[in-house]
């Protein structure tokens, strides 16, 4: 038995191995499935709930959670609708710098609670899903703008979340750059690993001198923008804004992340798992009615698959732990 | 301090330390030099101080006055980090590590060597984990995950990360209380090479011969006070025994003639896969049985499966002559079995419920009237325990934390007690206490077996074992190797079976 | 070690003084409802606000024993959910209320046990599994009744949800409410089940050590969570005469925001039964005080939210002041030496 590291772990490989599996069935049934638009939809689908589901990954690596990404995200779309409402011809970037802007500001407020405060993630950001929800909703009221649709916003901020480039649409290449960049640090970096530390044993941790409460707290900032940008980019692509876009996300987002093989209680998993988990789930959502399910199955199914996939790993650390305690009797006898 | 030009400069000088924790005065005025190339022991009983000498060397406390001096300059070590820098590392008896990342990354953690632009070298990383676990006589994988190694193989992660980081003032925090006489061994050599290349050591433990065999120098540690402090080579073995203990260890338990009642707890052919196997014994009504081995032999394994808290695979457990069942505490306590375990805080109490609610929380259904907990019922429950076993209590209503450590041990015992067991396992019954609360403990333990109750005591420390015991089982690697009679049980008898030594006998 | 722990008396202190602050707050928002603003003491209005906290007030109590465990379920508004879509699909497809009610609660009570199968027999962090549930139950609503919602429910039983007591102004459910505080007070607070519940939620190992079945109590816990979150269902239904399956979504975070803000512990092993009611009945009066002040459901979405925040952020704080001052004492010592 080697421990050595591979480019894809088991779990991803499973991953993997699911998605073509499902892709295989779907498109037999109906071939437009994988054809170019039913690719192109499937990845766009896919792109905003990567990002979310990265975003997450750092926290839950931890052990922390953020409930609040769904109210994050539609404070931040709403606000890039609010933004073309006062001047439809904002550039893009001022958008996109705004919307990150807020979205860390969200994470900041979630953080500072729980590095500062010591206030369990799970409470602080239940309190917040309905603080920044409730904000959203607010402010709808307050300036009478109930819904933002797309001749109120510029052309060019539509162009920028419907275009490709090469092909691929734009919107999958971000989540493919911030995917990257996120592996990148969370394997090579110092401060990436410190995060896998913290997760592991926090007690550990901080006898090895690492500041978690600053990690933790800038992990939230981090997460908050990427929702931030999320939800630029859903405003970009949806084109149509009202004050609950993104409600219930939150599940979505969890079952993403631990159907990527992210441990809920910290130390390990990958980004690129919880992405994996991102494109699995909205494969299957673009699959059901295929398949002849209805599309309101979905939320059952995503909460099916964070069951399965949390009842998948407690097996596998039992067979594990069981193979450990294996192996010492061995060498010792 | 010119006058200490004589000897080499020490690497790490404490002096007149004191600290308290709330009421209790934990170190009174400790001075303490660790010069390089000095293996040092620091002994004591516990509660003596010990403990708090290592957080206060490693930044995990502060002291409350005194000077810390390293290499001649004085220091503040307001963290572990902070020690870490200074080149202090500590090895703890349970090392704490990220079960989840890699031998090497536990090494390195923070410290990782970096290629350019700040990237972690992981090849580098290795392949310095595993030069490092070469020179410490254990090839570790390097990228194997830390979950799941022995507290032995852990301990050497520890030490190694200690030696990457170029720490020359290592503290091991009574390193071998879970290890294998080989792995002792296997670490005294790491030890001594370590000293032998300039570092001060210091080694906590209350096993004697360690300290007689790894040290050069012993200061001994009584009520948070320095008692003595000497040359290994001039001071034997009872002188430091008299020292730890602060009078004579004769007289020390309490005589009674060896119970020969019937058979109460009868154990046969227990089982459970990776702690212990075929285990049979009996323990008479008032006999005391002593049940020894090392710390991971399976002693406690043991107890919590035959009290039904773990499950077991095959055996039987009888009490009275009932049959109990697997796996069901409540069973096993409704039938005269309880359990005092091993760890008072974890498994004994609930710290921050009351007094009296602990006392009476193995026993709910007793002091229940119609299935409504009587609170009268439960404060009396607590006060004649309390007074049986002279427990110094300010009031029934206040949490069982705010009790001292063995006020605390005679809570536990007074719980179980009060359930009116006809079979007694009590694990560990003095560790951590004052020696007046242990001289309780032993009389009543012994007065109870007068009175017809089997006890089992498992204990770590052999002269409570070889005072208490009408009769000895040692165990080593999850099977009872002896079984010997009070005469013919000695220190070296049993250190024997427990370390699989044993001959035929 | 335990050094750092505060002495016993100081705590029980804390929590007493924790509820005491809850009722007066509770005291001053009835007081200046009635003063500031009209109709808010009127007899109706005080039943209206009252009944209105029925399913909420069922919930919290469903939630506190588990929390007491150091356990959560955030599950319990889509059970009520999945059994109102129930109540909803059984009734068209033309089955008698009476014969609905029982199968609609024995639902609850296996959505329940199926939690606790989960955490409880396979080991799975509470969170995880319930927020899971969350999803899983209020999808299986949408796949029992699509996204329609059925009405017209027997005028004979609607009553039971909406009448008062004859010659009160106390709505019946507020009595029911009332008598299930009543009865969880007793269970928690007097009996040898009530003290395992702490003992488990302050020291799982020693409760086990102890001969409590700490397996069977948990279980049971997220069974008549499941039940009594059933039984929310049914005069959420009734009250409303609507059964949808996305009655009740979001009641979890009011849920467990009442049962922290009444000064239970999410770790587990603290709170009291009585300081639940209290937060039950504060929340209730400052809704309706909110409503009648038109202060839209959403605003009183944030005030939930903060309010959650808020009651774990008190006792961090005092706890944190408290210690600061015992360090700062502490750190004084040694300087007055030099």
């Amino acid at each position: 038995m080697t421990w050595r590291r591979r480019p894809l772990s088991g779990r991803e490989l499973g991953i993997v191995f699911a998605l073509l599996v499902l892709v295989a069935v779907t498109t037999a049934v109906n071939p437009a499935f994988l054809g170019a638009q039913g690719l192109h939809d499937l990845f766009l689908n896919a792109s905003i709930l990567t990002l979310l589901a990265v975003g997450q990954t750092l926290l839950v690596i931890t052990r922390n959670i953020d409930l609040s990404v769904g109210s994050t995200m539609g404070l931040t779309a709403f606000l890039s609708g609010q933004i073309y409402v006062a001047d439809h011809d904002t550039p893009v970037i001022a958008v996109l710098v705004a919307g990150i802007a807020m979205g860390a500001v969200c994470g900041a407020v979630n953080g500072a609670l729980v590095a500062a405060a010591k206030v369990p993630a799970l409470v602080v950001t239940l309190g917040t899903l309905y603080v920044f929800r409730g904000l959203d909703y607010g402010w709808a009221s307050l300036t009478g703008t109930r819904q933002v649709n797309a001749d109120q916003m510029s052309g060019q901020f539509l162009a920028f979340g419907s275009g490709s480039v090469l092909g691929v649409p734009r919107l999958t290449l971000i989540a493919i750059v911030v995917l990257v960049a996120v592996n990148y640090v969370l394997r090579t970096m110092r401060s990436g690993r410190e995060l896998y530390a913290i997760g592991s044993n926090p007690h550990a941790a901080r006898l090895a001198g690492i500041p978690a409460g600053k990690r933790i707290l800038a992990v939230f900032v981090v997460s908050g923008a990427l929702v931030g940008l999320a939800g630029v980019l859903h405003a970009a692509y949806f084109g149509t804004i009202n004050a609950s876009v993104g409600s219930g996300e939150e599940l979505a987002v969890v079952a993403a992340v631990v159907v990527g093989g992210v441990a809920i209680f910290g130390g390990s998993g990958t980004a690129m798992g919880a992405a994996l988990g991102a494109l699995l789930l909205t494969t299957i959502t673009g699959a059901l009615p295929i398949l002849g399910v209805p599309a309101l199955w979905q939320r059952a199914v995503d909460g099916a698959a964070l069951l399965l996939s949390i009842s998948l790993d407690r097996a596998v650390m039992a067979r594990l732990a069981s193979r450990l305690r294996r192996e010492r009797n061995a060498r010792h006898g | 301090m010119a006058e200490a030009e004589r000897a080499p400069r020490p690497l790490l000088e404490l002096c007149h330390i004191t600290k308290s924790f709330q009421a209790v005065q934990a170190l009174r005025g400790v001075s303490l030099a660790l010069p390089a190339g000095e293996v040092h022991a620091l002994a004591g009983e516990n509660g003596a101080g010990k403990s708090t000498v290592v957080r206060i060397i490693g930044g995990e406390h502060q002291p409350d006055s005194g000077v810390i001096v390293l290499r001649g300059e004085p220091v503040r070590l307001s963290s572990p980090l902070q020690a870490r820098r200074h080149g202090i590392a500590v090895i703890h008896q349970e090392p704490v590590q990220f079960p989840d990342l890699s031998a090497a990354e536990n090494v390195f953690m923070g410290r990782q060597p970096l290629r350019a632009g700040r990237r972690i070298d992981r090849e580098a990383m290795n392949r310095r984990a595993a030069e490092l676990f070469e020179r410490l006589g254990v090839p570790l994988d390097p990228t194997r995950p830390t979950r799941g190694l022995s507290i032995a193989d852990q301990q050497i992660i520890e030490i190694a990360k200690a030696l990457s980081g170029k720490a020359d003032v290592i503290v091991m925090d009574e390193p071998t209380a879970a290890l294998s006489a080989v792995e002792a061994e296997r670490l005294f050599t790491v030890a001594r090479g370590l000293a032998g290349q300039g570092a001060a050591l210091l080694f906590i433990s209350h096993r004697l011969e360690e300290v007689y065999a790894l040290c050069d120098r012993v200061t001994v540690l009584r009520d948070g006070a320095l008692v003595t402090s000497a040359s290994t080579g001039e001071i034997d073995r009872d002188t430091l025994v008299r020292r730890m203990v602060g009078r004579a260890v004769d007289h020390l338990f309490p005589e009674r003639e060896p119970g020969s009642g019937p058979e109460a707890l009868v154990v046969r052919g227990l089982n459970r896969a990776g702690a212990f196997h075929d285990v049979s014994f009996t323990v008479r009504s008032g006999e005391i049985v002593g049940l020894a081995g090392l710390v991971g032999s399976g002693r406690s394994e043991l107890a919590r499966a035959i009290f039904g808290v773990d499950g077991r695979d095959s055996g039987t457990v009888m009490v009275n002559g009932v049959l109990l069942p697997a796996a069901n505490p409540r069973g096993a306590i409704d039938r005269g079995l309880a359990l005092v375990p091993e760890d008072r805080r974890e498994q004994g109490l609930v710290p921050e419920l009351s007094i009296e609610r602990n006392a009476s929380l193995a026993r709910l259904g007793a002091v229940s009237r119609h299935g409504i907990v009587s609170r009268s019922s439960e404060r009396a429950t607590a006060r004649r325990w309390g007074e049986r076993l002279r427990m110094t209590v300010g009031r029934f209503t206040d949490a069982a934390a705010t009790l001292s450590g063995g006020n605390q041990q005679k809570l536990v015992l007074g719980k179980w007690l009060a359930t009116e067991p006809s079979v007694l396992i009590v694990d560990e019954p003095t560790r951590g206490i004052d020696i007046a609360a242990k001289v309780e403990v032993h009389s009543e333990l012994s007065r109870l077996a007068a009175e017809g109750l089997a006890v089992l005591l498992i204990s770590s420390e052999l002269p409570e074992v070889l005072g208490m015991a009408d009769r000895v089982l040692v165990m080593h690697e999850g099977r009872i190797t002896a079984d010997l009679p009070r005469e013919r049980a000695t220190e070296e008898t049993v250190m024997r079976a427990a370390t699989g030594t044993v001959d035929a006998a | 070690m335990g050094e750092e722990l505060g002495p016993g008396r100081q705590l029980t202190r804390a929590l007493v003084r924790w509820e005491t602050a809850l009722i007066v707050l509770c005291v001053l928002v009835f007081v200046l409802g009635a003063v500031s603003t009209a109709g808010f003491a009127d007899r109706d209005n005080i039943g209206f606000l009252l009944v209105d906290y029925t399913e909420v007030a069922l919930l919290a109590l469903a939630l506190l024993p588990i929390v007491l465990t150091g356990e959560i379920d955030l599950s319990v508004a889509s059970v009520l959910g999945f059994c109102s879509a129930l109540t909803g699909a059984l009734w068209d497809a033309g089955m008698s209320f009476e014969a609905i009610v029982p199968v609609v609660l024995l639902t609850g009570a296996v959505l329940g046990a199926v939690n606790a199968t989960l955490v409880v027999g396979l080991g799975l962090p509470s969170l995880a599994v319930t927020i899971g549930t969350l999803g899983l139950y209020r999808g299986l609503a949408y796949v029992v009744l699509g996204d329609r919602a059925v009405t017209g429910f027997p005028e004979s039983y609607r009553p039971l949800a909406t009448a008062v007591v004859p010659g009160t102004f106390l709505p019946l459910p507020t009595l029911a409410v009332a008598g299930c505080a009543a009865l969880a007070a007793v269970v928690v607070h007097a009996t040898p089940l009530g003290r395992s519940l702490y003992a488990i939620g302050l020291g799982k190992r020693t409760a086990r050590f102890s001969g409590i079945r700490v397996g069977r109590i948990k279980s049971g816990a997220y069974v008549v969570s499941g039940a009594l979150a059933a039984v929310a269902s049914v005069v959420y239904t009734l009250r409303y005469n609507s059964a949808r399956a996305d009655n009740g979504s979001g009641l979890e975070l009011v849920a467990v925001a009442a049962v922290l803000l009444g000064g239970v512990s999410i770790f587990g092993g603290r709170g009291t039964v009585a300081g639940v009611v209290t937060a039950l009945l504060l929340m209730a009066g400052l809704r309706n005080l909110l409503f009648l002040n038109d202060v839209t459901n959403e605003i009183q979405n944030v005030i939930n939210g903060l309010l959650l925040i808020v009651s774990v952020l008190v006792p961090v704080v005092t706890d944190l002041v408290s210690t600061r001052g015992r360090r700062r004492g502490a750190v004084r010592r040694p300087t007055e030496i030099r």
